[in-house]
């Protein structure tokens, strides 16, 4: 959060509680006041197509605020017909006249001036996994299989930690690079990659997917994924071909155990 | 009755029932396409021009859907509110109950012939899916066809009879009407339910138990979410009726009388959305159930954003609601009091709205995504989950339900002796129920999935115990009240109308998209897992396609259904009573 911002935002509206503005300049300001608010005041900055959802939702609020009352919607359309008729007005009324096709002019002149981006998509981050795979041969039951050597974590704890350092071992050969010292997607390669590498520390990656998932994605990799995740745009190598079954479930007890999220459990079906 | 409405009425029967004939010699020729063996002549599949086949079979089913809907969802408040006026020897009641009636005759003629097209061309389109479908379900036919008979024996008895029974065989032709047309959809729910989780067959997909075929997963998920959202679509199209003929009244009679239809047919829509969320939680759940990767396609997958989608509708839909009552405030002397909680309520509604509708994971262009190191925001990303979103659907259903116990209460002084220590208990009530919801909210964060999920009935179960017992109290606590004032019906602005039929046409544009969810998760799948699609067409189109489909969909929709307004406006035109002044 940005709390400069963010307390300039709480001022400006406390302040508009005493200056009792119409309901017109009221509605104008807290408009105003919420979009700097979500486009400066969080860190880091929110995706524009956020900020444009938030703020549809509150204009549409806000039009509703308005309307709810004839009373106040009378005021405020005398309001709008006062500032547009009356003379004493002429000059702010000139100054909003010029205003708004210069601020159109300077949104155009900023979105010219960037450096072209590929287009926003959509990309699905975890599509659903098949129902089996084929991994050396033989064939993995996606929905059964579950993580050899989770069970000793608590029967057998010094088996166990050999298998986490073991899972350091495949990481820091293997995935750091990409996805980082601390596992925040961020490794010296990342900056080259979009999709940028999954950032496990995230409470939405690793911490709400099944180990079977986890073992799918290392072992098939960018081009195991369905055409929904456009397969051919992820970084993600196929680790297959390098590692074997029991690196990668080191591998992914490792990342667990250096998070410090749980894997999800099944579910159980009735 | 004039000769004009007479005739317009002979119509409409004759319309009917060439309908219903079709409908019969389809079902008869599905049938006899079903038993004759497949030759290998025979086509899988035939190309629909122009549009193709799956747009032709999308559009017509939903709109089959619609009308189904609205046939089956109106005799159910059409007979409470008919109950009503019988108890209460209202008469105004009875009237209400015979208009939303007059909207059935020509919209289940429509729902028929949608029917017997959807029929010829599951038939035409895709024969080996319908043979398919035939040889699993042949035995459903035979008490479908039936209860559709009795359908349109007990529809056109209860329509027609209006007045010409005793009150109690004309009520009881209106429950026949209901049980049958329930058992009807529940039929086909099991046809379509089956496509998606299929059940009772051998790993061949030989029909091994008709019973489990039909008693499938997701059965009666859909049968009960179905009830809820038909009602709720019906009650808000009876609404956009009313204020329909509330903007084309000629007098203050007319404008009270359908400012009043329209504030029943919306209350219904919304009573009826309240247990809805709930109601999908299940289904989902059940979905997830019967497949992980059907449920991960569902919630996480492409048609994750058909939800985004759905949550701003919906939450557009409460917003809606909540205004039409606020602005209906205005014409109860006395609800000035509880203006200034207005701005309250907008607040709490704006926000819940904000938090259900934040996407779980962003659209962002590279460099966003990078600054924020993710596709999840680390501020943002908290509201993206289930916890949030049951926390924030929990709250809009209770801000709601304030803003209707305000405009009850309005014109309302309790008298009783314990009013304060009433409104007291109340309030602590509501205050206890939102920290306890918001409490669960936040510490689904700190447990794992499982738990989490599990969380969401505490939070339910404590908003509903909330609504209940307040409701109780409130009733009690307004006996005898003093009356400040009278409800001025009629006394409404136009902006409230439009409120009306902006809910109407947000509910039926969620039906749709939420009909495509239902339908498009099976993906390349006919039967899910069982028959696939070899089709050309089997892709998940993308959502801007999809979103088009529907959006034509919900026009032609309510192009038909201003035919049917325009229609029942002339069929016999009943006289309004004279006292709708001191309508409730
Ligand atoms: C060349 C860079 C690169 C390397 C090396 C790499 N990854 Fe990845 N990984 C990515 C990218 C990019 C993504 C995100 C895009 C995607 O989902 O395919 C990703 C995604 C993942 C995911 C999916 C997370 C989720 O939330 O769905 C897992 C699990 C994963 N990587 C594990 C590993 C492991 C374990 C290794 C080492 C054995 C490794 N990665 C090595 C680039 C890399």
């Amino acid at each position: 959060m940005n709390l400069i911002v963010v307390g300039a935002v709480v001022a400006a509206l406390i302040a508009l509680r005493f200056l009792k503005p119409n309901a017109l300049a009221w509605t104008a300001a807290t408009w105003v006041a919420l979009y700097v608010a979500f486009r400066w005041g969080i860190e880091p900055p929110l995706p524009a197509s956020i900020v444009n959802m938030f703020m549809g939702i509150v204009t549409i609020a806000l039009l509703a605020f308005v309307s709810a009352d004839s009373e106040r919607l009378r005021s405020a359309k005398s309001n709008i017909v006062n500032f547009l008729v009356r003379k004493k007005y002429t000059v702010p009324l000139l100054i909003v006249l010029v205003a708004l096709p210069l601020l159109v002019a300077f949104k155009i002149y900023v979105d010219m001036s960037r450096s072209p981006q590929p287009p926003v998509t959509g990309r699905t981050i975890h599509p659903p996994p098949p129902a089996t795979i084929s991994f050396k041969g033989k064939t993995v039951d996606l929905g059964a299989v579950e993580n050899p050597f989770r069970e000793i974590e608590e029967t057998d704890p010094e088996v166990f930690a050999a298998h986490v350092e073991n899972g350091k071992r495949v990481y820091h050969q293997n995935c750091v690079f990409c996805h980082g010292d601390h596992m925040e997607g961020d490794g010296i390669f990342a900056h080259g990659f979009d999709p940028i590498p999954a950032n496990f520390q995230d409470a939405t990656t690793i911490a709400m997917l099944q180990e079977s998932y986890l073992f799918w994605r290392i072992a098939k990799g960018a081009p195991g994924l369905p055409m929904e995740s456009t397969p051919w745009a992820s970084a993600m190598p196929a680790w297959e071909k390098f590692l074997t079954e029991d690196e990668i479930w080191d591998v992914i007890i490792f990342l667990y155990d250096y998070t410090g999220h749980r894997p999800r459990a099944k579910e159980e079906l009735h | 009755m004039t000769s004009g409405a007479r005739t317009t009425e002979r119509r409409l029967l004759i319309l009917g029932g060439v309908s219903l004939a079709a409908t019969l010699v389809l079902l008869v020729a599905t049938e006899a396409f079903g038993f004759t063996p497949q030759d290998a002549s025979q086509p899988e599949y035939r190309a629909m021009p122009v549009i193709g086949s799956r747009v032709a079979m999308w559009v017509v089913a939903q709109l089959h859907l619609m009308f189904a809907a609205f046939v089956l969802a109106v005799p159910m408040f059409a007979l409470i509110i008919e109950i009503i006026g019988y108890v209460t020897k209202d008469k105004r009641y009875d009237d209400l109950a015979y208009e939303f009636t007059k909207l059935l005759s020509v919209s289940f003629s429509f729902t028929a012939t949608l029917g017997a097209l959807l029929t010829f061309m599951l038939i035409v389109l895709y024969p080996r899916l319908a043979g398919y479908m035939v040889k699993i379900f042949s035995w459903t036919f035979f008490p479908y066809v039936l209860l559709f008979f009795l359908e349109a024996i007990f529809l056109y008895s209860y329509y027609y009879g209006w007045g010409k029974f005793s009150p109690k065989v004309h009520i009881a032709l209106g429950v026949g009407l209901n049980i049958v047309g329930t058992a009807i959809m529940f039929i086909a729910d099991a046809w379509l339910t089956f496509m998606n989780t299929p059940n009772g067959i051998s790993e061949t997909g030989e029909l091994v138990s008709m019973w489990d075929a039909v008693n499938n997963f997701i059965w009666m998920p859909i049968n009960v979410h179905r009830i809820i959202a038909n009602v709720a679509f019906g009650g808000s199209v009876a609404a956009a009726y009313g204020a329909y003929k509330f903007l084309g009244a000629k007098n203050d009679r007319e404008r009270a009388h359908y400012d009043w239809m329209g504030y029943i047919g919306n209350f219904i829509a919304i009573s009826a959305l309240l247990p809805l969320p709930f109601a999908g939680y299940w289904l989902g759940k059940e979905i997830y159930a019967y497949s992980q990767s059907l449920g991960i396609t569902l919630m996480g997958g492409t048609f994750s954003w058909l939800f985004i989608i759905q949550a701003v509708l919906i939450g557009n839909l409460f917003l809606a609601a909540n205004y039409y009552l606020w602005v209906s405030m205005e014409r109860i002397e006395g609800a000035e009091r509880y203006r200034k909680f207005i701005k309250y309520l907008l607040a709490s509604i704006a926000v819940c709205f904000l938090v259900w509708a934040t996407p779980h994971s962003l659209v962002a262009s590279v460099e966003e995504s990078r600054a924020m190191g993710g596709s999840h925001h680390p501020v943002l990303g908290v509201l993206g989950v289930m916890s949030a979103k049951n926390t924030a659907v929990n709250i809009l259903i209770l801000t709601t339900y304030i803003s209707f116990l305000l405009y009850r209460r309005g014109n309302k002084e309790a008298t009783v002796s314990w009013a304060r220590t009433g409104n007291i208990i109340q309030f602590s009530i509501f205050a206890a129920v939102i920290i306890f919801v918001v409490f669960l909210g936040v510490y689904g964060y700190f447990v794992e999935a499982r738990v989490r999920i599990g969380l969401s009935v505490p939070q339910v179960l404590s908003v509903l115990f909330a609504m209940i017992a307040v409701t109780i109290i409130d009733i009690f606590l307004f006996k005898n009240a003093k009356i400040r004032g009278e409800i001025r019906w009629g006394d409404m602005p136009a902006r409230a109308q439009y409120a009306l039929f902006f809910i109407a046409i947000t509910f039926a544009w969620t039906m749709g998209l939420m009909g495509y969810v239902r339908a498009g998760m099976r993906q390349h799948w006919h039967v899910y897992g069982v028959m696939a699609d070899t089709s050309p067409d089997a892709f998940t189109p993308t959502l801007g396609f999809a979103s088009n489909v529907i959006s034509i969909t919900v026009l032609i929709f309510f192009t038909f259904i201003a035919f049917v307004f325009w229609l029942a406006g002339l069929s016999g035109k009943k006289t309004v009573s004279e006292t709708v002044e001191e309508a409730p």
